[in-house]
């Protein structure tokens, strides 16, 4: 018996949605078909009236969700691809994220975004939406790398009383299993060691966390150990961790699937440089896709985004310097 | 089927009951008046309030009309830039108003917004962005909320918006999610013919903004915004349809700004034929006509409240003047309500 990542997700909001009666699914193909990925399978079935189909509106998706939170509820919107956050990108910074500082009401809300490249997917369905968010104050966003953190995180993120973008990686739905689901081990905010090392760091998160912990296998052939941080949420972002990694290898390799202008890669290097210069032995190298849209061919996909064997190539510019 | 019609007000109609309703409405109309040229003129006098002011001059009515219908505790209300009127008759206290424009700590946004962002959420009174349409869903989303938990009973909610306003995303996705949802709600279309300086000529191309209701599976009315008469009529019939479980209520009213965007806008845009057309008359002035004329107003009666409305307004903008502004040393700089997920507490 295993779980996948996505099943996590499913379990995760069939759990929600059994632990509190304030709770409700809104997102498009999402009630009796179950969610263009299943994430809500059966859901819709198992709780009546609570899970509903919206309109291609995701604009009026969010908009609803900051209305239904201020009257007590808390709705979890399914996005069908991160990408068409774009379309609710103003209901999510300006109204829901602004919210609580303006008026005093907190606004839980839980915006689920399929996230991440997968082959053939293109353009506009297999963006990073992360480093969007995290720029505007009023937004958690979570990235969960593990079956675990998706259970957990997104349960967590249900329960917390304000704005969670949950950012759950489409390449890990089905790939990524796990026997069962543990304990919840961190809370939002805290990062992860995902692998001790001594030589360098990376500081990734999401279904990166999966190369880099390859890369630093492949690093382990020439007798390097490689400590690979699983941010676990880019917002809040667990400086402490990442710099008590630092502490230790003295070495840092920021790495991102997202796209390299700003970002989660740069806000890791400016915190590292300017709280933890003292520690660096080397500059700090970033790793992030080409500044370019993403591909639809698998050639040049699995080209545009980093990957083990780029990532085991930086780690060896890195060691070398 | 949708419904678009016209309302007339038949002196049949005029019961006692409307008459109270009347004159409540016509009284909040000239407090907002009174209020906003205050605001207009501490605006003009310079240093009291920082950023615009925006005025709902000539929009009175029409405003207040919608306003009046709504329960405080019970309706939700989004009203928009020129809703004073509304706001007050929804039952927002004018030192509310006054707070936030003068960015009083006191006030409902403590400073952190002005003007006319402002709102109290927990009573029904959504704190509008500057983004407009966007609103409408939020409106939605509460009476969707409380349709889930069992307490929607006969509460509706009610959102504003200008002819530019139509011409979003978010108002047609917000107005097409509401419609498939059946929601009882009020969506009020003050056509006040230009968008800051753009006229309607350059905003849509249909006769009628209500022609759309057809398109949205909703009823729509038009009605004349500068007869408050008309616009209680207009605005109880909606009302009474949502809260009949009628879904989406559109009415568009016919008006002119009878002031500048903001008061920083000398509306130059706005040509003569406009300026002497029916749709420039006075609400406020046609509503006193209209009361004196049915003898449920002298001009004592006229004279007396006007002094009341403005003791009120100069003691409450008074008493605001001496309260503290904000102090960013003890502001607590924190845009998540969870303290123990707040970034950026420890730079230097």
């Amino acid at each position: 018996m295993s779980i996948t990542y996505l099943e996590a997700i499913r379990e995760a909001q069939y759990e929600a949605l059994r632990e509190d009666p304030s709770v409700f699914l809104y997102g498009q193909d999402i009630a009796t078909f179950g969610g263009a990925f299943k994430a809500t399978k059966n859901l819709s079935k198992e709780f009546p009236n609570r899970v509903f189909d919206a309109p291609i509106s995701e604009d009026a998706m969010v908009g609803m969700a900051i209305g239904a939170a201020v009257e007590g509820a808390r709705p979890i919107i399914e996005m069908q691809f991160a990408d068409f956050s774009s379309i609710g990108f103003n209901q999510i910074v300006n109204q829901a994220a602004t919210l609580y500082w303006r008026t005093n009401v907190p606004c839980p809300i839980t915006i689920r975004l399929p996230s991440g490249g997968t082959a053939g997917s293109g353009p506009f369905h297999s963006q990073s939406m992360e480093a969007l968010y995290a720029h505007y104050p009023g937004l958690v966003i979570v990235t969960p790398a593990t079956v675990e953190d998706a259970y957990w995180m997104l349960l967590d993120s249900v329960k917390l009383n304000d704005p969670v973008i949950f950012c759950e990686h489409k390449f890990l739905y089905y790939h990524l299993k796990a026997d069962q689901i543990g304990d919840r081990e961190l809370p939002i905010g805290k990062a992860r060691i995902a692998r001790p090392g001594r030589h360098a760091t990376i500081v990734t998160y999401s279904a990166m966390v999966h190369e880099a912990l390859r890369a630093a296998e492949e690093l382990q052939l020439d007798g390097y150990q490689i400590e690979v941080v699983d941010l676990r949420s880019v917002k809040p972002m667990d400086t402490d961790t990442i710099l008590a990694s630092v502490a230790r290898t003295g070495r840092l390799l920021a790495l991102g699937e997202a796209f390299p202008w700003g970002g989660v890669t740069a806000e890791i290097i400016a915190r590292v440089t300017t709280d933890g210069f003292h520690l660096l032995d080397a500059a700090p190298m970033r790793l992030n896709s080409k500044d370019t849209p993403i591909p639809y061919h698998p050639n040049l996909w699995k080209s545009h985004r980093p990957t083990t064997s780029t990532i085991a190539a930086a780690l060896r510019r890195l060691l070398r310097n | 089927m949708a419904l678009a019609s016209s309302i007339n007000c038949v002196e049949t109609d005029l019961t006692a009951e409307f008459r109270d309703q009347f004159l409540l409405t016509y009284q909040h109309m000239l407090l907002s008046r009174v209020l906003e040229e205050k605001l207009g003129s501490l605006y003009r006098a310079g240093g009291r309030i920082v950023g615009g002011v925006y005025l709902g001059k000539g929009q009175e009515a029409f405003s207040a009309a919608l306003g009046v219908q709504l329960r405080k505790g019970r309706d939700i209300y989004g009203p928009l830039i020129r809703d004073q009127a509304g706001r007050i008759a929804f039952g927002e206290p004018i030192i509310d108003t006054v707070r936030t424009y003068l960015g009083a700590v006191t006030g409902p946004m403590r400073g952190r917004d002005g003007n006319i962002h402002r709102g109290r959420p927990k009573e029904g009174h959504m704190a509008m962005i500057s983004h407009l349409g966007s609103l409408l869903s939020v409106v939605a989303g509460g009476l969707f909320a409380r349709r889930l938990a069992g307490t929607l009973a006969d509460s509706i909610g009610a959102t504003s918006i200008g002819d530019g306003g139509t011409s979003t995303g978010a108002f047609h996705e917000g107005l097409n999610m509401a419609a498939v949802e059946k929601l009882p709600i009020i969506v009020s279309i003050a056509n006040n013919q230009f968008a800051y300086s753009t006229p309607n000529t350059r905003q849509y191309a249909c006769e009628n903004l209500v022609d759309r209701a057809a398109g949205y599976g909703i009823d729509g009315m038009t009605v004349d915004a500068t007869d408050l008469a008309s616009c209680l009529k207009a605005f109880r019939a909606a009302a009474a349809k949502a809260r009949a479980g009628s879904g989406p209520q559109m009415i568009v009213g016919t008006l002119l700004r009878l002031a500048g965007h903001g008061e920083h806008d000398d509306a130059s845009y706005i040509p003569d034929k406009a300026r002497q057309s029916p749709s420039a008359r006075d609400c406020l002035q046609v509503a006193e006509d209209y009361a004196r004329d049915h003898g449920w107003m002298s001009s004592a009666d006229l004279r007396e409240l006007n002094d009341e409305v403005r003791r009120n307004v100069d003691q409450t903008v008074s008493k605001v003047s001496k309260e503290p502004a904000p102090d960013p040393f003890k502001e607590n700089w924190q845009a998540l309500s969870c303290a123990e997920l707040v970034e950026g507490q420890h730079e230097a």
